[in-house]
């Protein structure tokens, strides 16, 4: 079974007049099909506007579908007994920390979930401490969450999902307000988590150097799903993201770039470290043609 | 006619407990039409230096100077400071607040003191400049998506004629799009101005592509200042204080470290490309 399924899904922002009269409608996701099955590493892309947080908000039942239907965990979202159950199922970390932590100590603040959820005190502290050890926040648990950096307290704001054991964790643009070393911090508790925890991860990102361990990629345009696949099929159409005012990550260009100069490499690469494996060997090759003397 | 701040610190919470030192002992001069990046972790200060420049805060010590004139002497005019250092928040949600787009860029040059007709146009010339399509001049500016938004912010600071322009963090939270073009709208504009500009950015990549000089904040201090090139030089450095260097700079540390005999100071892909390609001399460039 899929941790989650739309079908046909379809959400209107309907725009009012102070009298309560319809004056436009914006269809912001429009016949979307999308399935995600356990434990997989999904990102999804597109530019500002073009749906990929409505649909997400779709995935723990902030938002209920205009047409069509999103199943959590085999659930319905649109009936309301299942509410409490999707949500549990489905968490979510948003891009600004500082909206999302309530609590006065970091561990309180990671124990608030499984706390609305009536789990036993003794329970609550054992979530919270494996919460916290998972993104590596344990030392900082009595810390006032004030006092931790941007990359720290997004980590504490996935902890407080975590601790409500969800089996999918959807991310809307995490790292977006954060320095380069909070936004490898949270990455790297982000893939923790789907490796070792088996957490299923849906990640919304700009950054698309975050996405290149994803096991599939879709990338949204105008409400639709313009693309679908693994990050190398993505990223080898350069021209096609640039149309969709994407980009790839850096490494990829590099490769694009020294292919149109006549080097022979294969599409697809994702990281520095492929990139400099590749060039490598068709140095190596070259060497032994006689073509260079390094 | 530069910024120079002599020996700044500023303090919060002074003669508490809690005191913390935002700014130690900072000392720069700005001279005119620079593009710099200003980069740093969070908390590292990157902000209470920059409302230093238009006298937001008044340092604990030391002096701000601009054009010569102390900022904080009595007689100096700290309105005309302000027209003339422009900030750009953010969010452009903390600095839109009219009712429509056109009034809300009309509210700085009016503030200035100057008649209607000026006023206006001005506004019209800035809007014109950061590429707004007319239809959203008179429209609500929390209708406008996130980059539309952050271009009336930049007209709203424009519409005052600023000689320094500074953007905090101005493409955060935009698509890659959004930010190649609110970048190259900010580099134009100071082509076309003659204007400094000051970049605050958590993005390598972006200041690499853009400034000509980079200054690093680190607790308060500035740890290093000189060009992309040689400030991406300190990898380990700015890796222990949070920060990184540019994507493509990393993939030549990579290359070197596999044995390439390269050059690691390439910072743009173009620079890369070429830099590569020399260990392949039958290519084409």
């Amino acid at each position: 079974m899929n941790i989650i399924e739309t079908q046909d899904l379809v959400f209107d922002y309907i725009r009012r007049d102070e009298e309560g009269n319809v004056e436009g409608i914006t269809t912001a996701v429009d016949h979307v099909d999308m399935e995600v099955a356990p434990g997989d590493f999904i990102a999804i892309l597109g530019h500002n506007g073009s749906g990929k947080s409505t649909l997400a908000k779709h995935f723990n039942a902030i938002l209920m579908p205009t047409e069509g239907t999103v199943w959590v965990d085999g659930m319905d979202t649109e009936e309301e007994k299942n509410l409490w159950d999707v949500r549990q199922r489905a968490g979510m970390v948003f891009q600004n920390p500082d909206n999302q932590i309530i609590g006065q100590v970091v561990e309180e603040d990671v124990g608030f979930g499984p706390e609305n959820m009536g789990v036993p005190t003794k329970e609550i502290w054992e979530r919270v401490e494996e919460s916290l050890r998972a993104v590596g926040m344990y030392e900082y648990r009595k810390f006032a969450p004030n006092k931790l950096s941007g990359g720290q307290k997004q980590r504490v704001s996935i902890a407080g999902v975590l601790a409500m054991h969800p089996k999918c964790i959807v991310l809307d643009e995490p790292t977006a307000m954060l320095d380069p070393g909070g936004r490898k911090e949270v990455i790297r508790a982000v893939r923790a988590l789907n490796d070792v925890e088996k957490v299923t991860v849906i990640l919304i990102t700009h950054y698309m150097e975050e996405i290149i361990h994803a096991d599939k990629v879709f990338v949204m345009d105008r409400g639709k799903i313009a693309m679908q696949g693994t990050p190398g099929e993505i990223f080898s159409k350069v021209e096609k993201l640039k149309d969709l005012r994407l980009d790839v990550p850096k490494a990829t260009l590099l490769a694009y770039e020294l292919q149109k100069s006549g080097l022979p490499l294969p599409a697809g690469i994702l990281s520095g470290k492929e990139l400099v494996k590749e060039l490598s060997m068709r140095k190596e090759r070259a060497r032994n043609a006689g073509f260079i003397k390094i | 006619m530069a910024l120079i701040l002599d020996h700044v610190t500023y303090e919060y919470g002074g003669g508490t407990e809690l005191m913390v030192r935002a700014l130690n002992d900072v000392s720069l001069t700005i001279p005119d039409g620079q593009f710099i990046g200003l980069i740093g972790h969070t908390g590292s200060g990157k902000s209470t230096l920059v409302q230093h420049l238009n006298g937001l805060l008044a340092p604990t010590s030391g002096h701000i100077y601009y054009n010569g004139e102390d900022i904080h002497d009595k007689d100096f005019s700290k309105k005309k400071l302000r027209s003339k250092v422009g900030l750009v928040f953010q969010y452009p949600e903390h600095q839109l607040f009219e009712t429509d787009v056109f009034t809300d860029v009309c509210f700085g040059p009016k503030n200035l003191g100057l008649d209607r007709k000026e006023t206006e146009l001005r506004a019209f010339e800035a809007l014109k400049q950061v590429g707004l399509p007319d239809d959203c001049f008179y429209q609500p500016p929390f209708d406008l998506s996130g980059g539309q938004k952050r271009r009336a912010a930049i007209a709203g600071v424009l519409a005052m004629k600023p000689e320094v322009l500074v953007l905090d963090e101005p493409t955060a939270g935009l698509d890659p799009g959004g930010r190649d073009e609110i970048l190259d709208l900010v580099a134009s504009i100071r082509r076309e101005r003659g204007i400094t500009v000051i970049l605050v950015s958590h993005s390598m990549d972006d200041v690499a592509e853009y400034v000509d000089r980079i200054l690093v904040m680190n607790r308060g201090s500035i740890c290093y200042d000189g060009e992309p090139k040689q400030v991406f030089a300190h990898k380990a450095e700015l890796e222990d204080m949070g920060l990184s260097v540019p994507q493509v700079t990393e993939i030549m540390y990579m290359l070197r470290e596999a044995g390439w005999p390269v050059d690691t100071a390439a910072t743009t892909v173009e620079e890369a490309k070429r830099e590569i390609c020399r260990f392949f001399p039958d290519l084409q460039r």
